[in-house]
């Protein structure tokens, strides 16, 4: 296992790869057995106000077991990676499984009997080691510093997160699989504030995540992003409120990333509509009968399922139960398709779906879960999407994200908006916040950015799951234009 | 478990050298977690996930460490070498951190609660049992949780928690065009009471009757509503989100930055964060000691703020022991006067809004919030449950419906024991009323 690309804390000396070696040879008897060993090694940089925060690296290392026997499934996850532990593991995993034998709500479909043999990292063109932590938090000083330097900016703050994830997974038929890259994370913010009133600007709010290392930085823009930040943060504390009316609205992509989260990609989640998350993240108003046939938007409406776009957050060649990964529609020319499902939940629900079987870390079970979720490029630029409107509103940058239980009632919130009249870009507006329903809003969709204005976003924390997984996903899209929707601003 | 994190907190007291000092931390569980679906079992297993955060100092200089235990001694002490060797590194290389604080007085407590779990066979059997014949899904998590504390000072604490929390719901079943109508039932606690878990269960099975009534759909506008306890439980979240946070006073970016500043809440509203009585250890990471209580909100005023040390060091004034995040662990509300039995009668005409889900802030300035119902809400008239309403979002600002338009809480309050299980079981709690508002905001 290289190290080079890595935070710098190695506890451990043992490779994840032994540790399923080491399993083979304590496995429970049983129909079929699976380890996943995962190993999180991340660092966290940050500068508040001007101070840096306490250096924070963490080194996780552990091993979910599943085993599957007579019908049961069950699954033993432990930190403990010495043979002990995983000898436990795998006797929990064989006592869940004997326990519900019989009372499950499906039972689990053959495991691959292929034994597939597969491993690869993805290597980052500048290593998140490759500059010192004393550089980079200088560099991190220097762009919070300028951050500041006006009265009315009263919080601000630089940081960059880096996760170097690497997985394996081994079977009972043979089979093994390593995947290793790294994640990296910055965040900028800026928070002005007067008389009772703050607005706060951000690089991104959490909706800036690659998968690589440094050179994503560079990328993005994000080493001279600060005083852009502060400036918009001092002219958002200026600006009126967002109109009230409905009008076309015009969303970025650092805002259409969460709409198509939202109100696409949790929708078409096979789980959801199988009923297994009614009780947390919710049902869907999406059903079977739909693929196939249902307008989920207009024809300008493309949307992929996409685990090979380098630099998206969840690229990856196989899934966390070991199914191998592929381009995939999930609406095309606005028809819907094809849903966001694993191998089980495609067993289940006898349709086909995606390799999207996924977990936050080796004490989590997978579950069905968006990885790239990306809407396919149009064909305007920018300043034509804007020239068509002739009122309405460009929204930049997510704050504010609520939806109902079935997918459907949305509204989100922003943190910049501009006025658009007769084609032109007018003054910036504060508060801008838009409301809608998913089975309709799609259809309302009248533009769609050229390649050239697709830009990639995703986000660290989506949540989801018993017992709750939050899990980085990856969303490329352009700019897209809307009709007839009802926005409105604070107050 | 306790006396192993004591012994690896000596290893690592043992292992300093001149002018060093530590902090450690420790976060264990060992949880069995059953999901539910359709009254079958969907996917059950058990984690067990041990975690040293360690953090390491020379005067003001530090850095920070979070490892995983095995359990194994010298696996895990080989570890902590390996990690304080990475410490030592950020330490030589690390500014002076102006805002660092740990505790240097000696306070050891011990929170050992006994184990009177049921056994996991026990639980699935009482809860199959329990959704025969019916549309029952739900996730059960149970099983000792720890967290602990060590410093070089000789401070040691350790916090050891037995519980379960059963989270689940009853769905309408018979009419697959209706997904989105269930009772919601929760039943969490120390020991498994088998004849009171049938009893929570057989009264959301009964309300399942009533959400069989042709639904009903509201134009948007104010109406008068009645929020349960679990509603409250979203709305205090919401407030939790940086609103008691010294640090997000100091620099206004709390969304109750009106508070007191042109906007009030009703008299009645009055927040504590009780941590005497709650789940979460009062010990936080620097391992200061949280006061019994701290009001948050008095008769509708805003009092004492969440102040970590780090936070009173930036800031210039005490600290109250907070954790980092200063966001309310055992959140109090004072209860008001309205008896559960007058409900509905006292809400008149209007909406039952048993759950909320989805929140977040439309305009943070105006502490304006906005947020979907969920499970079972009813629209109410002359003070009889006439029908299940189709869900609808609100968009309301809590010093309208928390200040002026606040006719009521209830003098009945629920435990909320939180059913978060990111990274870990959570500790949360919050003991609130229900709450009866005029002219709430429905929207969409």
């Amino acid at each position: 296992m290289g190290a080079a690309w890595c935070p710098s804390m190695n506890t451990s000396s043992t490779s994840i790869a032994s540790i399923a070696e080491r399993f083979t040879a304590v496995a429970p008897a049983c129909d079929h057995w699976s380890i996943r060993v995962v190993r999180q090694r991340s660092e966290h940089l940050s500068v508040t106000r001007g101070v840096p925060d306490p250096v924070h690296v963490g080194d996780d290392i552990g091993v979910m077991v599943t085993v599957v026997k007579d019908g049961g499934l069950g699954y033993g996850a432990t930190s403990d990676i010495t043979s002990l532990g995983l000898v436990r593991a795998g006797r929990e995993a064989c006592d869940w499984a004997n326990r519900v034998a019989g009372r499950m709500v499906a039972v689990p479909p053959t495991p691959h009997q292929s034994a597939v043999r597969f491993d690869h990292e993805v290597r980052p063109a500048r290593p998140w080691s490759s500059v010192s932590r004393a550089d980079k938090m200088a560099r991190l000083g220097v762009l919070a510093a300028g951050l500041t330097g006006n009265e009315r900016i009263v919080n601000w703050q630089a940081g960059l997160s880096f996760t170097d994830e690497e997985v394996v997974i081994a079977t009972s038929e043979g089979g093994f699989i390593r995947q290793r890259y790294g994640l990296i994370v910055p965040d900028l913010e800026a928070s002005a504030s007067a008389e009772s009133e703050t607005q706060t600007r951000t690089f991104g709010r959490g909706g800036t995540i690659r998968q690589g290392g440094l050179e994503a930085l560079d990328d993005l823009g994000f080493w001279n992003a600060g005083p852009r930040i502060a400036g918009e943060a001092l002219e958002l504390l200026a600006a009126p409120d967002c109109p009230t009316g409905v009008m076309d609205l015009l969303l970025s992509p650092d805002q259409m990333y969460i709409q198509i989260h939202e109100s696409i990609g949790h929708p078409l989640e096979l789980d959801r509509i199988l009923g297994d998350e009614r009780n947390y993240a919710g049902t869907s108003f999406v059903s079977l009968d739909m693929f196939g046939g249902y307008v989920y938007g207009s024809s300008l409406l493309n949307v992929t399922f996409d685990p090979g776009v380098s630099g998206e957050a969840a690229s990856y060649a196989f899934d966390d139960d070991g199914t191998r990964a592929s381009r995939e529609h999930l609406i095309r020319d606005g028809i819907l398709v094809r849903p966001l499902g694993g191998a089980f939940s495609q067993a289940r629900a006898n349709v086909s779906g995606v390799s999207n079987a996924r977990a936050c870390s080796w004490n989590r079970p997978t579950i069905d879960r968006m990885a790239n979720l990306n809407v396919e490029p149009g064909g305007s630029r920018l300043e034509d999407l804007v020239a068509q409107v002739e009122n309405g509103v460009l929204m930049e940058t997510n704050t504010s994200w609520s939806i109902d239980d079935s997918r459907n009632k949305f509204q989100f919130g922003c943190e910049r908006g501009r006025l658009i009249r007769d084609g032109v870009l007018g003054p910036v507006v504060k508060n801008p916040n838009y409301r809608g329903i998913s089975a309709t809003f799609w259809r309302s969709l009248k533009g769609l950015g050229d390649a050239a204005s697709l830009r990639v976003h995703g986000t660290p924390t989506c949540g989801k799951g018993e017992p709750n997984q939050a899990i980085h996903v990856g969303h490329a899209t352009p700019p897209g234009l809307f009709a007839d929707v009802q926005v409105f601003g604070g107050g | 478990m306790q006396e192993y994190f004591y012994a690896l907190a000596d290893a690592i007291a043992a292992r300093l050298s001149g002018d060093e000092g530590f902090v450690a931390n420790f976060s264990g569980e060992r949880s069995h977690f059953v999901r539910f679906n359709r009254s079958a079992v969907r996917q059950p297993g058990t984690v067990t996930q041990n975690y040293l955060s360690l953090s390491l100092f020379r005067g003001r200089r530090h850095g920070d460490a979070t490892i995983t235990v095995t359990e194994d001694r010298e696996e895990d002490v080989a570890r902590i070498d390996n990690a304080l060797a990475t410490l030592r590194e950020m330490v030589a290389s690390a500014a002076e951190d102006p805002h660092f604080l740990v505790s240097t007085e000696v306070r050891s407590t011990e929170r050992i609660a006994p184990d009177r779990l049921p056994t996991p066979d026990d639980a699935v059997e009482g809860i199959l049992a329990a959704g025969t014949g019916e549309d029952l899904v739900g996730f059960y998590a149970a099983g000792p949780m720890y967290a602990g504390f060590a410093n070089s000072f000789g401070q040691r604490n350790w916090h050891a928690v037995n519980a379960f929390n059963f989270d689940a719901c009853f769905y309408l079943r018979d009419d697959p065009a209706i997904k989105d109508r269930a009772v919601k039932m929760d039943y969490a606690g120390f020991a498994w009471d088998g004849p009171e878990f049938s009893a929570r269960a057989a009264a959301a099975r009964d309300k399942l009757a009533l959400l069989a009534r042709p639904p009903k759909t509201l134009a948007p506008g104010g109406y008068r509503v009645f929020l349960a306890p679990a509603a409250m439980e979203d709305i205090m979240g919401m407030l939790s989100w940086d609103g008691f946070s010294l640090s997000a006073r100091r620099t206004a970016t709390t969304p109750l930055l009106r508070l007191g500043n042109g906007e009030t809440f009703s008299p009645l509203v009055s927040v504590t964060e009780n941590i005497a009585d709650g789940l979460a250890p009062a010990f936080q990471s620097e391992g200061f000691i949280s006061p019994d209580r701290i009001p948050l909100i008095s008769r509708g005023a805003a009092a004492e703020c969440l102040a970590s040390p780090r936070s009173g060091v930036e800031f210039e004034t005490a600290h109250n022991g907070a954790a980092a995040h200063e966001s309310p662990q055992a959140l109090d509300m004072a209860p008001g006067t309205l008896a559960d039995s007058a409900i509905l009668a006292a809400l008149g005409t209007g909406v039952y809004m048993g759950n909320l889900w989805y929140l977040n802030y439309s305009d943070r300035n105006a502490c304006r919030m906005t947020g979907m119902t969920r499970f079972a809400t009813f629209w109410v008239e002359n003070g009889v449950i006439v029908a299940p309403l189709n869900v609808m979002r609100f968009d309301d600002s809590a010093y309208r419906f928390l200040g002026r338009n606040l006719i009521g809480l209830t003098a009945a309050r629920e435990w909320r024991l939180s059913t978060d299980t990111y990274e870990s079981r959570s500790t949360r709690s919050m003991h609130l009323p229900g709450a009866l508002i005029e002219d709430f905001r429905l929207t969409l």
